[in-house]
């Protein structure tokens, strides 16, 4: 039974991992808007500049 | 837009009502830079609501042309709630051609403060995941410490090690029951200083008497701990809650959008003579304001000079825009299409027309407000009845079966856990969800909780005509199309012009290309001289003045186009706004089961009539105010109809608001789509017969829910009362009673493949 002693804090902290994780997704904004990401994936133009990140010109 | 796109909403260009229509919108003249907030990084950033945007190639188009300007860093639409977040380096006042951008691309755009608008129900949704996700970790890692404590039981696990797992147990699940329990205390409490109860207080009493008891045994180190059963039961919970809450949070904001409007800049007349742009709060009544043609009315006021066409949709849901001149009232809220106005003010803000509507609509939403949802009325008596339970198997197991007062206290507390309504928490969430994710297959969006039992309760129907009945866009009557000589040069003239009937005439005769030097005189119609004289294409009257009698009455059911030419009879061109295809058979379905139906417009009686007759309609009222429909339902109210309001423009709205439920369809505005419970989509009614149909059969699977959630309390509460209940038996139990409603309740979604097409 000595294996419990380190089973239950790694069976803990992985769950413990994947709460995080949750949390911090629905932090960082990746389910306020369900609908827009559904169709984003559908754009397929290369030149857009992605959001947040410094202008450069369109490489053309 | 062109001919064929009628239900679709056609994105970019706003619904029909706050249409901006497809004229070059006026310069924006809300002032943006007032604002503009700045982020962290130094960057100019702007929040804004856009109107009009649907789908995901409106994403595209609007970010693209974001992207495409240098100075912007951010430019990110929010599909779901319509926002527009953008972040530029730069001057604040570069916020003019930033959104000028997005503007000439179609699309409405109001600022709005995002510190102010965060709104609440967000924040609540957010807060019922994050508490899902804690008890869903905490539930999943007990419940593997209590499988090892149930089978420890039957092969003889040290004592030891039973209080070390029970220990685990409590260290997972109080923290856990603190944190995600609190929308259930919150609101249980809420509810018991208001002198009532609710569901949550039988909730929150189980769960909190669950774990401190467990916590209690836990340190005397007894066999049995609840904690399992606890933390399972709020996951349940919170899980049904979370779907409640997501099922009618939406769309909220367009109340707002509306309030907006009226927010722009009003050009104001001095007596000088000199023009000033003064903020809406500034300008006073009897002041002379100007409307330039292209610009919404922000005051209520009188037309001192100038002759122009207003799109009066917003207000009366007429879809023909009205002639007005010299001497006529118009209201905030109208569309000045054709030509500048000077107005004088008689009523500003709140005390406009528009204010009105918006306060009636909001007067009406509090009343409904009261409406309460059938599981809280089932716990109003089921949360006594539990508790009374409870307190009798105290007294009576330490009374009459003479036991310690802890024991006994351990058996009142196990009746709370296994009575805890569980299934019932579910039973109509359960139903709720699948309901509505069937009407969503149908193209229809429920918005708030309570509406499917209201909709099955529903004995009365109240259609509006335009843009409901009908499809709400003039269409040429082809009887009326004349040769085709005069259909060539009535073509040549339409095509110059953006007026609703002459687009309609172009679509169903043209194509075909203007002719040079048409003339469009507003208020009046379209000129243009040719070598035997004027022609004319326009009002009755106008049109009239230069050919011979062109018979009078206004007896017509319809908005008519006249072509004058010289030497020959006037030609009168009729339009008809069609009905939806299926309105007749709608209605007939709707009388076969015996539902009253009725219609309330406020269009011309003759229209009205018309409508009614083709659709076999006996009860109408035309002409009607927005107030006057109120009015009328709530003469049906009393009168103990339960009525259901199916209407599309901001007249409807109050009455949308006040209705015993509403529906409107996804081509009105979006302040009736924020007033209606549900919005429906395509261009049939039949989505008016399948909401009854769905809700009728949800209010029966509810109805049979609470029955099975019932027959297990019958079984379960004797054996609890008993003594017998051990935590594995209260697992099961509450497990079991939780599958046999989940499992009723998606009856409602299997049967539709047999029931539908």
């Amino acid at each position: 039974m000595g294996i419990l002693i380190y089973l239950i804090p790694i069976a803990l902290a992985l769950g413990l991992l994947g709460l995080a994780v949750f949390l911090w997704a629905l932090k960082s904004g990746q389910f306020d808007d369900l609908d827009g990401a559904a169709h984003r994936i559908l754009f397929d133009d290369d030149d857009e500049v992605p959001p947040g990140e410094p202008h450069t010109d369109p490489g053309r | 837009m062109d001919g064929g796109s009628a239900t679709a909403k056609v994105c970019g260009t706003k619904p029909a009502g706050l249409a901006e229509d497809d004229a070059p919108a006026d310069a924006p003249a809300i002032d943006f830079t007032s604002h503009v907030g700045h982020d962290p990084e130094g960057h100019a950033t702007l929040s804004l609501l856009v109107e009009g945007a649907h789908c995901g190639g409106c994403v595209a188009r609007i970010e693209r042309a974001l992207a495409a300007r240098p100075e912007v860093t951010h430019g990110r639409l929010n599909l779901t709630t319509k926002r527009l977040a953008i972040a530029w380096s730069g001057p604040d006042e570069a916020a003019a051609p930033i959104v000028k951008s997005v503007t000439d691309l179609g699309f409405g755009v109001v600022p709005y403060d995002p510190t102010q608008m965060d709104d609440s129900e967000q924040r609540d949704q957010r807060r019922l995941l994050r508490c899902t996700a804690v008890a869903g970790f905490a539930a999943a890692n007990v419940m593997l410490l209590s499988v090892s404590v149930w089978a420890g039981a039957a092969q003889g696990m040290e004592e030891g090690t039973r209080a070390f797992f029970h220990w685990l147990s409590a260290l997972i699940v109080l923290p856990a029951v603190a944190y995600a329990g609190r929308p259930f205390f919150a609101s249980a409490l809420a509810a018991l200083k208001a002198g009532h109860t609710n569901m949550d207080v039988p909730i929150s009493l189980a769960v909190l008497l669950a774990s401190g008891m467990s916590l209690a045994e836990t340190m005397r180190g007894a066999e049995h701990v609840y904690f399992d059963s606890a933390i399972t039961l709020l996951f349940f919970l919170l899980i049904g809650r979370f779907l409640d809450r997501r099922a009618r949070g939406r769309a909220r904001s367009a109340a707002h959008r509306l309030l907006a409007l009226a927010a722009r800049a009003i050009t104001v007349v001095g007596e000088d003579g000199r023009q000033t742009v003064l903020p809406p709060g500034k300008v006073r009544q009897g002041m002379t304001v100007l409307v330039a043609a292209g610009e919404r009315v922000a005051v209520d006021g009188v037309v001192t000079a100038g002759r122009s066409d207003l799109d009066t949709s917003l207000i009366t849901g007429e879809m023909v825009p009205a002639a007005v001149g010299p001497g006529e009232r118009i209201f905030a809220g109208m569309l000045n299409q054709t030509a500048p106005l000077t107005v004088t003010v008689s009523a500003i803000g709140d005390d406009t027309l528009l204010g009105e509507i918006v306060r009636l609509m909001e007067a009406a939403e509090q009343r409904k407000a009261r409406y309460v949802a059938i599981a809280d009325r089932i716990s109003r008596l089921y949360a006594p009845a539990v508790h009374a339970l409870a307190a009798a198997a105290f007294l009576g197991w330490m009374l009459l079966g003479g036991i310690a007062w802890q024991p006994a206290l351990l058996i009142a507390v196990s009746v709370l856990i296994v009575t805890c309504p569980c299934a019932l928490g579910l039973a109509v969430p359960a139903v709720q969800v699948i309901a509505s994710g069937r009407l969503m297959r149908g193209g229809t969006l429920l918005k708030t909780g309570t509406a499917l039992e209201r909709f099955a309760q529903v004995d009365t129907v109240v259609f509006d005509k335009t843009g409901t009945l009908t499809v709400g866009r003039p269409s040429l009557d082809p009887a009326s199309a004349g040769s085709p000589e005069v259909q060539a040069l009535a073509v040549s003239l339409a095509a110059a012009s953006r007026h609703p009937l002459s687009r309609a005439l172009v679509r169903a005769l043209g194509p075909g290309r203007a002719a040079d030097g048409v003339r469009e005189v507003a208020g009046f119609g379209l000129a243009l001289e040719t070598p035997d004289g004027e022609v004319r294409l326009g009002r009755r009257d106008w049109c009239s003045t230069t050919g011979s009698g062109t018979g009078d009455g206004d007896d017509a059911t319809g908005p008519e186009l006249w072509l004058a030419r010289p030497g020959a009879a006037p030609h009168c061109f009729r339009f008809e706004d069609a009905l939806r295809a299926d309105a007749a058979d709608v209605v007939a379905k709707l009388q076969a089961r015996g539902l009253g139906v009725e219609i309330l417009s406020g269009d011309r009686p003759a229209a009205v009539a018309a409508v009614a007759a083709a659709v076999g309609i006996d009860r109408w009222t035309a002409a009607t105010t927005p107030a006057d429909k109120v009015a009328r339902l709530e003469t049906l109210a009393a009168e103990g109809r339960r009525v259901l309001m199916v209407g599309d423009g901001l007249n409807d709205v109050p009455a949308l608001a006040a209705a015993y439920v509403s529906l409107s369809p996804s081509s009105a505005i979006d302040i009736s789509q924020t007033a209606a419970d549900a919005v429906f989509q395509g261009r049939l009614l039949a989505p008016v017969v399948e909401v009854l149909t769905v809700a009728r059969r949800a209010g029966s699977l509810v109805t049979q829910n609470f029955a099975l959630a019932f027959c297990y309390n019958l079984i379960a509460v004797p054996i609890a009362m008993a003594g017998w209940v051990t935590p594995l038996v209260a697992a099961v139990c509450m497990s079991s009673s939780s599958l046999v409603v989940v499992g009723n309740a998606l009856r409602l979604a299997g049967r539709r493949t047999a029931a539908s097409r």
